[in-house]
């Protein structure tokens, strides 16, 4: 167990390339911290350079208060679980999950009694003298684990290591990830290019972006106040909402109708410097079926009339999409994020795209106009230019 | 329940067709072979059994298994088989080594690739006569530059012992690159995810070699192994060039060219190239369910079959 502290740390490539630019980060004892962005954004990089499988370019490693730059990765005592696994093909699962410790030259006896305990906690037992190539994905996921548990290190790196499981196993798979680390309390590092995945393990979560930290917080943090655009619309699912709009008298102009400022807000956008013209954020569920708000609650809201243009049902809840008749936004970084995740939607250049969760209940269907009521207080307000969070500080 | 009936019997039918086609695209290839593999094959088997030396060819006559048993007695023969089993020995055990580290440093080589791997395949491209005839000067007294250097007032070539040596060291120099590219496909079959695993796991670079590289491209090394061992033992151009097999330096090639050319004895000759075969086909049973080799182009994992 251990702290593992990333002080300043740099990754330049041979060919110039920038991966990971200045990462200063803490990871507590027994923490388990998690690595997100999409793919390209150094992640992986910065898990390797914790691991000792790449060399670090500036920065310091430090863990326990030891520096960790030039040791190699055997002398690091941490276990890493990798995204294909890289279990030895020509070894048992027993002979596998023994190496490490063979490696240390472990007493037969433990190596032995370790190995079992292991296989034990994973569910592995009746699959001990089984080779790699005989298991299912889920199991050599595990034999994977396993291999990192038995020699107790310090801390587990693990690099996407459910992403090569279909959906459900996935889901399992992570909870039962959580519960070993937590009855572990090792110190864990985690990298996933998934939000939910990120938003169901971590303790904390990091933003990567271009070899950048966007911000490091705990998921509900993050979730409810996101650093910058970037942030805003990589974490949650379906996405938050983006749509312009503009300062005028103490009020904002939105494509939703006008919203009043509250003085909290007013300040903050006087502090910042803050241009005329924003871009306002919401995520889907701060929206409801205005038939199925309360009067006394509604009063306190906004409401807009649209067509539906689309209606989810997922049974517990439905999606409203909304085509609105105004453009859609335009900002550097929601055009970063759209060029990552692959996603169209966002920053289409298009109309404005609106996406509202509503309870069940909901009479809504797809052609007709619909009110729904919103919480004008749940708006986060964001530079077109720069990005930034304008509603809150961090 | 019908349809799947239909469609899993048009199925068959596909396959059925598939295979004539199959059959009917090999056939040209496989005739070839058998009339200009099998038939002298059968041919010398024939003439391994019979009585026939070209300089008494009234004497011509079927005399069973008698020519085996006066080769399998002769000392000639078995001094050949020593020295032929030497030579593949002692020069495919060094070319594995070379070869590994050759293969190693290309499949590690991050500038100029193709440059590399094209210098180091040179040796390999130099017909073997030419390259056992240079051999052959740089060996010769007085004229020769390694005669000179390494061995100066003497005349290795007519001496067993550095015979030998110089012969597995013209074997080596030729063929290593061979090896080495076998062993570079060989190399690039271990995932680099597994050698990084096994340095987190705590291997140092020769664990990582050892534990992890050696057993996972062990197919791939048998596969060098079998073809290098099947090609050494019937090692011909170099002794031709360097000794013409004087010195009892003669491998089991050589003296049945000795017998069956030069001395126009057409049974014994056909005799020790049959027993050739036979060692050859040894040698490759032994690899094949032994060591579990793959044959080349069947599925990777060979080993435990």
């Amino acid at each position: 167990m251990a702290e593992i502290v990333l002080d300043k740390v740099s990754k330049r490539y041979p060919d110039g390339a920038l991966a990971v630019s200045d990462i200063d980060l803490t990871v507590g004892d027994g923490e388990f911290v998690i690595l997100v962005g999409p793919s390209g954004c150094g992640k992986s990089t910065t898990l390797n350079m914790v691991a000792g499988l790449e060399d670090i370019t500036t920065g310091e490693l430090r863990i326990d208060g030891e520096r960790m730059n030039e040791r190699a990765p055997k002398d690091r005592d941490i276990a890493m679980v990798f995204q294909s696994y890289a279990l030895y093909p020509h070894m048992s699962v027993r002979e596998n999950m023994a190496f490490p410790l063979r490696l240390a030259k472990a007493p037969h006896e433990e190596v032995r009694r370790r190995v079992e305990e292991a296989a034990r906690v994973l569910d592995l037992t009746e699959h001990l003298d089984r080779r790699p190539a005989n298991l299912s994905g889920g199991q050599r996921q595990r034999v994977a684990m396993g291999r990192a548990i038995v020699r107790e290190p310090k801390a587990f790196l693990m690099d996407e290591p459910l992403s090569n499981l279909d959906a459900k196993l996935r889901g399992q798979m992570r909870t039962s990830l959580s519960r070993l680390q937590k009855q572990l309390g090792t110190t864990t590092v985690y990298v996933t290019h998934d939000q939910t995945e990120a938003m169901t393990l971590g303790d904390r979560i990091v933003v990567l972006q271009a070899g950048h930290v966007q911000q490091i917080g705990s998921p509900q943090h993050l979730y409810d106040r996101p650093s910058n655009l970037f942030v805003a619309g990589f974490i949650g699912s379906p996405s938050m909402n983006f749509l312009t709009a503009v300062v005028e008298d103490g009020h904002l102009r939105t494509p939703l109708g006008e919203v009043p400022l509250t003085d909290r807000v007013r300040r903050h956008l006087e502090a910042a410097d803050a241009p005329r013209e924003l871009i306002v954020g919401l995520r889907p569920e701060h929206f409801e079926d205005a038939a199925l708000v309360e009067e006394h609650v509604r009063e306190e809201g906004r409401t807009f009339t649209a067509t539906v243009d689309v209606l989810e049902s997922l049974g517990s809840e439905k999606y409203a999409h909304f085509a609105l008749e105004t453009e859609g936004v335009r900002a550097r970084q929601l055009q970063d994020l759209a060029d990552v995740t692959g996603s169209a939607d966002l920053a289409t250049g298009g109309t404005a795209q609106l996406v509202t969760r509503l309870s069940a209940t909901s009479g809504a269907r797809e052609n007709a106009e619909l009110t729904v009521w919103f919480d004008p207080d749940r708006l986060v307000l964001f530079d077109p230019d720069s990005g930034t969070n304008l509603t809150y500080e961090g | 329940m019908t349809s799947t009936r239909v469609r899993r019997g048009a199925h068959s039918e596909g396959k059925r067709s598939e295979r004539r086609l199959a059959w009917m695209l090999c056939a040209p290839a496989a005739l070839v072979m058998v009339a200009v593999t099998g038939w002298p094959i059968v041919y010398s088997v024939y003439l391994s059994l019979h009585r026939y030396d070209l300089r008494f060819p009234g004497q011509q006559e079927f005399i069973g298994l008698e020519n085996y048993a006066v080769v399998l007695t002769n000392s000639y023969w078995w001094t050949a088989f020593g020295v032929t089993l030497f030579i593949t020995v002692v020069s495919v055990a060094i070319e594995l080594v070379l070869g590994m580290a050759l293969a190693i440093t290309m499949h590690r080589t991050l500038l100029a690739r193709g440059l590399v791997r094209t210098v180091t395949l040179i040796p390999y491209g130099i017909v073997t006569v030419v390259a056992a005839f240079s051999w052959f000067y740089a060996w010769t007294p007085n004229t020769g530059y390694l005669a000179e250097a390494v061995t100066p007032g003497s005349a290795p070539l007519t001496e067993r012992a550095a015979s030998l040596a110089i012969i597995i060291l013209a074997e080596v120099w030729k063929t290593t690159p061979f090896m080495a590219l076998l062993l570079l496909a060989g190399l690039a079959l271990v995932p680099d995810d597994l050698l990084r695993a096994a340095a987190m796991d705590g291997a140092g670079v020769w664990q990582r070699f050892v534990k992890v590289t050696l057993p996972v491209m062990k197919p791939a090394i048998l596969v060098a192994l079998l073809f290098r061992t099947l090609d050494a033992f019937r090692v011909f151009d170099n002794i031709f060039i360097l000794t013409s097999g004087a010195n009892d330096t003669s491998s089991v090639s050589m003296i049945t060219y000795s017998n069956l050319i030069q001395g126009l004895n057409l049974g014994i000759g056909s005799t020790m190239s049959v027993l050739i075969f036979i060692a050859v086909a040894i040698i490759a049973f032994v690899f094949v369910k032994l060591f579990g080799t793959a044959a080349p182009g069947s599925s990777a994992q060979g080993g435990g079959r």
